[in-house]
Order: C-alpha cells, then sequence, then structure tokens
C-alpha cells in the first residue's frame, strides 16, 4: 500500500477511462467497533481509495454532519491511537490505499514528523490537513517526504489561476477541488463552481484532481465525471451511518449507486 | 518585578513577518477557499491605513461618534482604598460601553471601502456584537452575529440590543455554545459568503491579517493614554486578557519601554488547579486554534478544551498571537484572577469610585486591588475596558443565591 497504490489508482482510472470514487467516514462511525467493517463494505462497492477522518473537537471545514461524527465518536473514546488504528485496519482489511484526513492542531500536537511516521505505518498513502494551506504546508510536506506518504493539497473556487499554479508547482499527490463554496455537507444543488475549478485545474496541470465539499449524489457526481480523476463524498454517506438503522448496508447501497455512475457502469 | 522565565527579552513587532507571524506565533491555519480573501484583504488594510483619507475618517468616527478620547481618570478613592496610585482608562465611556468599537468602525470602514455588502460577526459577552451591529448600522450593512447560546442566556441585554440594531443574533449550540464555538461558526459563514461578506473577527485573534488589523486599530487606546498621562510615568500597565485586543491595544504603544511593566489578567475561572478556567497563556500550551499558532488549552491530542470564566469574554480557550509572543520574549507577563475574586473587583470598584466595569475589565481591577502590597508607591494604569450594565443580572442573581 503506501503512496504507489495511489499514485498507480490515478494512473489506472486514466487509462480506463472512469473516474475514482473515494468515500469518506468518520472514524467510529457508525460506532467505534463497525468503523472498518464499513470501510469493508464500501470497499465491496466498489469504492476505489478512502478518507479515514480523525475526529476534532473543532472542525471548522466541516458542517452540522461531520460536526456530530466528530463529537460523537470523541464522547464514544476515539482517540488519535484509536484513528490510527481503524486507518491501519481499513488498509489492510480493503487492500486499497487510504488517506488520514484531519485539522492542523492534533497533526501538530503529536508532531508533523510523528503523524506523517504514524500514518505511513498504518500503510496510508498521505495526509489530507483541512486548515493547512500552501502557505503552512513546508513543514508537513517534508514530513510526508520522510515517510514516504503524499501530502493534498486544496483548490477552491476563490483560487484564482495564479495561485493554482503554484499549487500544482508543489507536485502534491493529488489536488483536492473544493467543489463548492462552504464547509462540508449536503446540497440541493450545485452551483457553476465545480466544473469551472476543473477546468481551469486541468488549464494549468496534470496533477490527478479530485474533488468533494457539496458532492453528495449520483446526479452531482455524474455531471462531475468526465472533468475530474476522482469524487469525495463525505457528508451524504456519514448522516447514513449518524440515523440509519442498518447504517452499513445503507452506506454500501448509496456507494454503488455513485461508483455506478463514476464508472459508467449500470447499476445491478 | 519578575524576569520573564525564559529570561530573554524581545522587542515589539511593527508588523508580523511575511507569513503572518509574531515570533513563532500566528500564521494562517485556514482553509483554502478562504486564503484569497485574507491576503486580499492584508493588501486592503495595508493600503488603507496608508491613506489618510481612510485613516482621517477613522479618527473622525472615533472623535465624533464614538466620543474619543476616552478620559485617563485618577481612580482616587481606589487608590486611597487599597494604597496605590491608579489610574483608570475609560474604556467603558465609549459608544456601546466598551472598547469594541474602535475595532468594528475601522473593519467597516474597510468593509466599505472594499464593496462588500454584509458583515458578520461572532461575540462572546456580547460587547463585539453591539459594536459590530452598530456599525454596520452606521454603514448601511447586512449584519448577523454569532452567538453562544449559552452566551444568549447570560448576556441578554446585548442580545436585545444587537437586535434593535438591526442585527440576526444566530443561537450557537455547538461544542460548549460558548465563543469559541461562535468564532468556529461565524469562519463556517465566511467560507461560504467571503465574496460578499466580511468577517469582523472581535479579537486579535484568528488567522493573519485579523491580529495585526486589529491590533491597529485597538493601540489608539494606548496612544491617547500615553498623550494624556502629559509625561507622567506610569510602572504598570494591567488589562484583561481574553483573546486579548483590549490589552494589546493598550499594551502597544508601551511595550519595550523602559521601566514600565505590562501585565495581563487571564481567567482563572474557579481556581487553575481545578482545571476550570480560561488561563491559556498561563496554563495552556501552544498550538493551533482559529487559524493561528499560539498558546491554548487542549489536551495531550490536541483536541481543544473547553475554557470557563463567570466573564463570556474571557471564555475563550485561546489568546491573540501577539499575547504569546509577548510572554516567551518577556514584553509582557500574564497573571490569572478568579471568578470570585473578579466579583470582588466589580464590588470594589463600584463602591469606591461609582463606577460598575465589565465583570471581564473586574480582572484587571481585582489583579491590582489583590497585589496591592508589591505595587505600593507605585503608579498602575488599568485599561477599564467595558462597563458593567450587561452583566448585572447575573451579578444580581448570585446575590440571590447568597
Amino acid at each position: 500500500m503506501g503512496l504507489p497504490a495511489l499514485d498507480s489508482l490515478f494512473g489506472q482510472v486514466r487509462t480506463e477511462g472512469r473516474t475514482a470514487f473515494l468515500p469518506f467516514m468518520t472514524a467510529g462511525l457508525p460506532d467505534p467497533l463497525q468503523t472498518v467493517e464499513c470501510f469493508e463494505a464500501m470497499a465491496e462497492a466498489g469504492a476505489d481509495a478512502f478518507e479515514v477522518g480523525f475526529p476534532y473537537s473543532d472542525p471548522l471545514m466541516d458542517g452540522p454532519t461531520i460536526q456530530l461524527a466528530s463529537a460523537r465518536a470523541l464522547s464514544q473514546g476515539m482517540t488519535l491511537e484509536g484513528s490510527f488504528k481503524i486507518l491501519g485496519e481499513v488498509v489492510s482489511a480493503t487492500g486499497r490505499p487510504a488517506l488520514a484526513m484531519s485539522y492542523a492542531n492534533p497533526m501538530f500536537r503529536l508532531g508533523a514528523d510523528r503523524f506523517a511516521g504514524r500514518a505511513a505505518e498504518a500503510g496510508a498513502s498521505g495526509l489530507i490537513i483541512a486548515d493547512l494551506p500552501l502557505e503552512e504546508s513546508r513543514p508537513v510536506a517534508e514530513a510526508c517526504d520522510r515517510a514516504g506518504i503524499g501530502l493534498v493539497l486544496f483548490a477552491a473556487p476563490t483560487t484564482d489561476d495564479q495561485r493554482l499554479a503554484r499549487i500544482a508547482s508543489h507536485d502534491p499527490v493529488f489536488i483536492y477541488g473544493v467543489a463548492e463554496l462552504g464547509v462540508t455537507g449536503e446540497r440541493a444543488s450545485q452551483s457553476d463552481h465545480p466544473r469551472t475549478l476543473a477546468t481551469r485545474i486541468r488549464a494549468v496541470t496534470s496533477v490527478p484532481l479530485v474533488m468533494g465539499v457539496g458532492i453528495s449524489t449520483p446526479d452531482q457526481a455524474a455531471t462531475l465525471a468526465a472533468d475530474v480523476d476522482g469524487v469525495i463524498v463525505g457528508s451524504a454517506l456519514v448522516r447514513r451511518a449518524l440515523e440509519s438503522p442498518d447504517p452499513i448496508a445503507e452506506i454500501a447501497g448509496a456507494v454503488r449507486e455513485l461508483v455506478a455512475v463514476l464508472s459508467g457502469r449500470e447499476v445491478t | 518585578m519578575n524576569p520573564p522565565a525564559s529570561g530573554r527579552t524581545g522587542s515589539r513587532l511593527e508588523r508580523p513577518d511575511q507569513q503572518g507571524r509574531f515570533g513563532e506565533y500566528g500564521g494562517m491555519f485556514a482553509p483554502e477557499t478562504l486564503m484569497p480573501a485574507l491576503w486580499q484583504l492584508a493588501d486592503d488594510f495595508a493600503e488603507a491605513w496608508g491613506d489618510s483619507g481612510f485613516v482621517g475618517r477613522f479618527h473622525e468616527l472615533l472623535e465624533k461618534y464614538t466620543g474619543r478620547p476616552t478620559p485617563l481618570h485618577a481612580a482616587d478613592h481606589l487608590s486611597e482604598e487599597i494604597g496605590t496610585r491608579v489610574l483608570l482608562k475609560r474604556e467603558d465611556l465609549a459608544h456601546t460601553g466598551a472598547h469594541k468599537i474602535n475595532n468594528a468602525i475601522g473593519q467597516a470602514l474597510l468593509a466599505k471601502r472594499t464593496d462588500k455588502t454584509r458583515l458578520i460577526a461572532e461575540t462572546g459577552a456580547g460587547q463585539h456584537g453591539v459594536a459590530t451591529a452598530t456599525a454596520a448600522a452606521y454603514t448601511g450593512l447586512e449584519c448577523v452575529v454569532y452567538m453562544g447560546e449559552k452566551d444568549i442566556e447570560r448576556q441578554a441585554l446585548n442580545v436585545s440590543r444587537m437586535k434593535m440594531l438591526g442585527a440576526e443574533v444566530v443561537p450557537v449550540t455547538s461544542g460548549a455554545a460558548t465563543l469559541k464555538d461562535a468564532v468556529n461558526e461565524a469562519m463556517r459563514d465566511w467560507v461560504r459568503t467571503v465574496e460578499t461578506t466580511h468577517y469582523i473577527i472581535g479579537s486579535v485573534v484568528g488567522p493573519h491579517p485579523f491580529p495585526w488589523m486589529v491590533r491597529e486599530f485597538q493601540k489608539v487606546i494606548g496612544e491617547e493614554s500615553v498623550r494624556q498621562l502629559q509625561g507622567e510615568p506610569v510602572d504598570v500597565v494591567v488589562a484583561c486578557v481574553g483573546g486579548g485586543s483590549n490589552a494589546i491595544g493598550m499594551f502597544y504603544p508601551f511595550a519595550g519601554r523602559e521601566g514600565v511593566e505590562l501585565v495581563g489578567v487571564e481567567a482563572a475561572g474557579h481556581g487553575i488547579e481545578t482545571g476550570r478556567h480560561g488561563a491559556s497563556i498561563g496554563a495552556g500550551s501552544p498550538g493551533i486554534l482559529h487559524g493561528a499558532r499560539t498558546y491554548m488549552l487542549q489536551d495531550a491530542e490536541g483536541q481543544v478544551l473547553e475554557a470557563h470564566s463567570i466573564s463570556a469574554g474571557l471564555d475563550y480557550p485561546g489568546v491573540g498571537p501577539e499575547h504569546a509572543y509577548f510572554a516567551d520574549t518577556g514584553l509582557a507577563r500574564y497573571v490569572s484572577i478568579t471568578d470570585d475574586e473578579a466579583l470582588e473587583g466589580v464590588d470594589l470598584l463600584s463602591r469606591t469610585e461609582g463606577v460598575i466595569p465589565a465583570l471581564e475589565s473586574a480582572h484587571a481591577v481585582a489583579w491590582v486591588a489583590k497585589e496591592a502590597d508589591l505595587l505600593r508607591d507605585k503608579t498602575v494604569l488599568i485599561n477599564l475596558s467595558g462597563r458593567g450594565d450587561k452583566d448585572m443580572d447575573m451579578i444580581t442573581a448570585r446575590w440571590d443565591r447568597v
């Protein structure tokens, strides 16, 4: 696993002419004992790679759904140690690439080198740190390099072309295209932002582009499929983990529908 | 008095460095969506602050609209009672009842200049919310204020004032439902609305350029004090510290001056040893909160801890990054005062001077009274950052219990 597995995934989807699907789930959801099983079910439903959300007390890039998931996971005793353990089990149980998603404070509290090292030991391919923009990324990028994993950088609808080029020049493992303005969460409608941003990013770099934030339905994913290398869906799945009486089956069903539109296959 | 623990002394920084840092503190730990707006804001502010038209308009409004300069009042009766000469910088007499209006006016003018149509703010005690609602009413901008549900309860008067001024007050229920969570919620709003909205952060916290810009708008407090002293030396300058905007506004013009000690008073809440306090410098550690590296309250895994203070404005688990820099370099030292001591401070100042201070400001008064023996024969300047009307319900409720 590790970084090469993620790199080769992007090579593979480009060759196959499809779009990768990278679902997000908070470590500790639907409950701490079922998280790994949930990721396994998403893998069986066709997910290509995963984001494992490390619960944090103050997730300011997250909307109410993932905030609630973080708070619930923490109140049920999920720890940093527990999150790394789940990350490792997800990688070994699914045999697919996974990234740790966290915030700057827990990451720097442990230390960038130790955090990246622990993620690498767990078999992760990289880190996504929601409040770590390019300006603050250097010590973390260096720590990731030393650990042999990748660091994801973001691009948003507000990022101008000059800044896009600078972000791309740091050669992140992929660019996380923030599809919509605002924090994570489901949206009833889609703006022009995601397609415009994808076009602008494609014009300046061939670094893999994965989009998330505000993408929750198969229709929303379908409109972007041709423009990106991968799609991330988080809140729509986390909501099911929080609310559904049979969360794993429902999440697997939602993943199957999303994978179908992204791969051009029919839902079976 | 005591030398800094580190033994180092530094000098104040006119501006943070290119990365928005005061030494190792500050920076820009913000989602990418906000980064272009933060850089734009830094440029816009630098440009406006160098424009005599803008600066002139700012000072004109401070004078004609908010009533500056606020008096420097020799608190002779208090001085007599505690045996130390005390001067009070009367920010409680500024329009809306606290120093917060300085920053709100400055940022609202900047928002207007940069064609923003909507202002958002977080508020703890409600003073910054009222100041922002006031500035919004005056400049004709839409205004939304995020306020923790718990603070809405304990600062009801200010909630009514904000509504009267035309602002929408949005209750925040996440986390501890206090100031920290209100900042989170305002940031989340801004990530969505950044193209049309300016976020008037209420203290010297947040990502660059906020700590620098807010300090620039608040340093009028210290600059006026220097002028009003007319050369009379002061030995100690004292201010309460939550996020720390009144303190940095008072301290900055004095920082590094020979013979002047700067003392920031944090909230010790129920007592530092109980863990229920708001002493980020006194009992916290460096971390990243609300976009800046600074001292904060956190656990071993970097989860943010809830602060506690009877004073909503000091009920915050972080502090402005420039204070972290002042603490490490010995430019200021930071102490703390408990809830009970602060209440005694309210009583003392009301009784001796006929001035009811805000619970926040009462922390500074209480520290001076507590350390009166050490301060004997010195001249002490206290920044009386706000007035206590907003706290009367809570204070009288405590009388009833006793």
